[in-house]
């Protein structure tokens, strides 16, 4: 079974049209770079190949068998099954990008309805049909501002991820941007005013804040880190766990420009990091810059309501070296499960899914801190994540490692300055014992 | 004759029947950040969402639905067990930042798949990190730039592509902060030796290419253009895209190419999922080794590694390590298929897509431009049909759906007028090929009014794209 169908036909079929054998279709490779075979291994059936992923599988440590209390922006949440059995649908995941309308209604109008629901929960007007992830996004962000406002630097937060800013600088290397980081505030773990003021000149094309933040803490200076931004007329983009605003107010609320995320809690599993989902939304007055696929609601020829991709001047295949991106596939069936989730939870059920995960990271935290030794590093207010300095963590991490528990992130590699901390994260999908577990380890000690 | 299915689907914020407006804030939260009111999403039953989706579902065209040959986009069929395989928990429930040794099968996988790749195309070393064709381009170029700073050659800001080639390399290009320069083809539809050797100087970062190209044209000429290129100091990068038409008869190593990118969602079988996600890996030669993403899998004593010690990396060009899941599905597939399967697959390809370009050319409704002999697609031209009975290539496209084929690319590449860029895949039969010949016959014999106003089996009819931009409505607000 090699899934070719006309293997066994092959020389009838050379025959009609005039040839005998198959070497005569590759006569034009020449002589020297030819090969007669891949030095691989034969093919193996698919009883086999099952066998040896099972084999691969029990390599890992699942979810399941071994808990991650890990933060740092990617974490492990609920999957209705309704959800799988919808992105299971093989008339959606065989398709491609929708080029022909036509024949694509059905995930063009759920393309729509993933923009209308992300524009509503960011609180922007429009929104694109995905990007990679939200690092990447963020990339696609500082661009964006850049030819809204033609100016060279870009106003990062120190704490953000070390991948984030890595992707930053690869991604805004081309166009000339410099990249600016603004300190944290040691105790709150907020993004530092008094330096935010003091780093946002003319020179600034736009800034980014997260929220909730690195560290899990929430940016409650909103509306006067906005004004900061207005005043210098920056372009103002903020980064949300979709999760969160379930409870908190949208960043449109707060002036926002554009709001970016990881979108991959709606709907994706962890996949071991890839696929992500890159959300990308902003204000109607941006749209001609945005990057990647935008569907557009519009007529047939009979009048009826119909769906395509639309603005595609702005795209490599239509617009070439002059494109907003080189972005081409994209994660539309990661955008599918998001779309399908959250029409499972409706809005209701976004606002309990954001309060279970608050809640959870207060207990959590709580049950943590209340151990001796353990202290929250941050007073501000956090969701799901938060950095808690311990006695050893990397002695600690060894110990709950051999009871089955993956701890939190260790942060010294990347904020050296936060010496033996770990970055916890929880969602609703942790069940008691293994918090339960955790803790018990930790009173314990190393 | 073939029927959508035809749905008047509402809009799911149209499908709610009561609107619980009551909202209680989180009053822990600080009062800045307190939502104040209901999010603005639809409430429904689990069996509202099932039926929705699954009606949607109906009004979409997939592989599963028929041939859909979209030339360079290599829609071949998704092998059921590698879908299966890639949801299991042992995978899909493993977090990037677990401690390596609970991560050891992802990580071996993730190796061995390099070595795969590397066989495959004859490149030295691999990075799976890129999510895509285009970001593995952009990626490819980063490496350039690095590649030709660490020689102290600041000079080169060139990238020299031909008129042939794939709208993502020149907006790859750009977003590297590179100038094009785009080069005309020969009457054969190839590159132009002279006028590349014109273009090439001290300023040519690379030079970007597809090979077999966009016409299906195997460049005959690749050993003497990598020779060219290497001598005016620059990298030749090979474009993947269509590499479906050579694995196991010829690789781009051997051929002269400093970096390669794999489109997995094309030749290795990955579902498209409706535009993604995908994955485009990069291959290179060992003197860009080391600048590649980190971190770099490395495997010591039996055991594999996430290894960050590579200081002259790029860095990083995707959160974490790739779309893990696509990585899977490809690895599985190729374990499948074997070196042998590989090569029938892409024998086949070239063979459909052969058997397909005669039986079309001789009927004497479409003309090929450029050479005869193709590799996995071809590109027909319909400007006569266009001058005769002004049907467009766009009709062509849209009467197909009314037979229920899915169209091939078309006005691509752009140096074909009325263009019909045409990919069957190995994974078609004779008979759908058969099917496929025929109607593009019938078509072009059809009335130019019943062609002109398809298509009018599909769930709606030719949809108004112009009336999109021209108002636009993105959301469903903005109804």
């Amino acid at each position: 079974m090699k899934f070719i169908p006309n293997s066994i036909i092959k020389e009838s079929m050379l025959k009609e049209i005039g040839l005998h054998t198959i070497d005569e279709l590759f006569s034009d490779i020449p002589k020297k770079i030819r090969i007669n075979n891949l030095n691989l291994p034969d093919g193996v059936s698919q009883q086999e190949v099952e066998k040896r992923l099972r084999e691969l599988g029990k390599k890992n440590q699942s979810f399941y068998e071994m808990p991650s209390f890990l933060g740092g922006g990617i974490k492990p949440h609920y999957i209705p099954a309704a959800v799988k059995s919808i992105i299971a649908r093989s008339e959606f995941y065989t398709s491609y990008t929708p080029y022909q309308p036509e024949a694509s209604q059905g995930f063009l109008q759920a393309m729509f309805e993933y923009q209308s629901m992300i524009a509503e929960i960011t609180g922007m007007d429009v929104a694109n049909a995905s990007l990679y992830d939200g690092a990447t996004a963020l990339g696609e962000a500082a661009l964006m501002c850049n030819r809204i406002k033609k100016r060279k630097t870009f106003v990062i937060p120190k704490n953000i991820s070390k991948d984030k800013k890595c992707i930053l600088k690869n991604y805004t290397k081309g166009a000339g941007l410099t990249i600016k980081e603004i300190a944290y505030d040691t105790k709150t773990g907020k993004i530092d005013l008094d330096d935010l003021k003091k780093n946002i000149d003319d020179d600034t094309t736009g800034v980014y804040i997260e929220n909730p933040n690195f560290f899990g803490v929430f940016e409650d200076d909103v509306d006067e880190i906005s004004s900061l931004v207005k005043e210098k007329q920056a372009v103002f983009v903020v980064g949300v766990d979709p999760i969160a605003l379930g409870i908190t107010k949208n960043p449109g609320k707060y002036n926002a420009d554009i709001v970016i995320g990881e979108g991959r809690s709606l709907g994706n599993p962890m996949d071991f990091g890839g696929s992500g989902l890159g959300i990308f939304s902003c204000k109607h007055e941006f749209i001609r810059q945005i990057p990647g696929r935008i569907i557009g609601l519009t007529e047939d020829s009979d009048g009826k309501r119909a769906f395509c991709m639309t603005m595609q001047t702005r795209e490599q295949h239509i617009r070439r070296g002059r494109a907003t991106s080189n972005i081409c596939t994209n994660e539309g069936l990661c955008a599918l499960a998001a779309v399908a989730f959250l029409s499972w939870l409706g809005g209701s059920g976004l606002e309990k899914l954001g309060r279970i995960n608050f809640e959870k990271g207060q207990r959590l935290a709580k049950k943590i801190t209340s151990i001796h030794g353990f202290e929250k590093v941050f007073c501000g207010v956090h969701f799901n994540e938060f950095v808690i300095q311990c006695p050893d963590a990397a002695k600690l991490h060894k110990k709950l490692l051999s009871n089955g528990i993956q701890g939190g992130l260790i942060l010294d590699d990347i904020f050296p300055e936060l010496k033996s901390s770990m970055l916890f994260g929880v969602t609703e999908i942790y069940s008691d014992e293994s918090i339960e577990k955790l803790v018990s380890i930790l009173k314990e000690g190393t | 004759m073939y029927r959508s299915a035809v749905y008047d689907e509402p809009l799911l914020n149209e499908l709610e029947e009561k609107r619980n407006n009551t909202y209680t804030p989180v009053d822990v939260l600080p009062s800045s950040l307190q939502r104040k009111e209901k999010i603005n999403i639809p409430d429904l039953d689990e069996t509202q969402v099932i039926r929705h989706f699954f009606r949607l579902s109906q009004m979409n065209f997939g592989i599963d639905s028929g041939m859909y040959p979209l030339g360079s986009c290599t829609m071949k069929y998704n092998p059921r067990i590698c879908e299966e395989i890639s949801r299991w928990d042992s995978f899909a429930m493993t977090h990037p930042y677990q401690d390596e040794s609970t991560i050891q099968g992802n990580l071996q996988i993730m190796y061995e798949l390099e070595q795969l790749f590397c066989e495959i195309t004859g490149m030295d070393c691999f990075t799976l990190q890129p999510a895509a064709g285009s970001q593995g381009e952009f990626t490819g170029l980063l490496l350039t730039q690095a590649y030709h700073e660490s020689h102290h050659d600041f000079e080169r800001n060139e990238i020299i592509l031909p008129d042939t080639s794939h709208g993502t390399n020149p907006a790859s290009a750009t977003m590297a902060g590179y100038k094009i320069i785009e080069i005309p083809s020969t009457k054969e539809g190839t590159v132009d030796l002279e006028i590349l050797k014109k273009t090439l100087s001290s300023n040519t970062a690379c030079f970007m290419l597809t090979n077999p190209n966009t016409l299906g044209i195997f460049e005959s000429d690749i050993e003497e253009i990598a020779k060219i290129v290497h001598k005016a100091g620059a990298l030749l990068y090979y474009d993947g895209a269509n590499i479906n038409a050579i694995m196991g008869k010829a690789r781009p190593g051997d051929m002269g190419f400093d970096i390669v990118h794999l489109n997995l969602h094309k030749t290795f079988s990955t579902p498209h999922g409706g535009g993604g996600p995908g994955a485009g890996p990069i291959g290179v030669k060992k003197k860009l080794e080391t600048f590649l993403p980190i971190p770099r899998i490395t495997k010591k004593r039996d055991i594999y590694y996430l290894n960050h010690d590579y200081p002259k990396s790029i860095g990083k060009i995707k959160a974490f390590y790739g779309n893990f899941s696509v990585l899977l599905k490809a690895y599985i597939y190729i374990l499948l298929m074997g070196g042998d399967g590989l090569k029938e697959s892409s024998e086949i390809a070239v063979l459909n897509a052969n058997y397909m370009k005669k039986k079309l050319v001789d009927s004497e409704k479409y003309d090929l431009p450029y050479k005869e002999l193709r590799k996995h697609e071809f590109v027909l031209s319909c400007e006569r049909l266009y001058k005769e009975k002004g049907i467009r290539a766009l009709d062509i496209a849209k009467r197909l759906l009314d037979y229920g084929l899915h169209p091939p690319t078309i006005y691509f590449p752009l140096i074909v007028k009325e263009a019909l860029m045409i990919e069957p895949t190995e994974s078609e039969s004779k008979r759908t090929l058969d099917e496929y010949i025929k109607a593009l016959i019938r078509i072009a014999d059809e009335n130019t009014d019943i062609v002109k106003n398809a298509p009018s089996n599909t769930s709606v009819r030719r949809v108004d794209e112009a009336g999109a931009i021209k108002n636009p409505i993105l959301t469903w607000k903005s109804l």
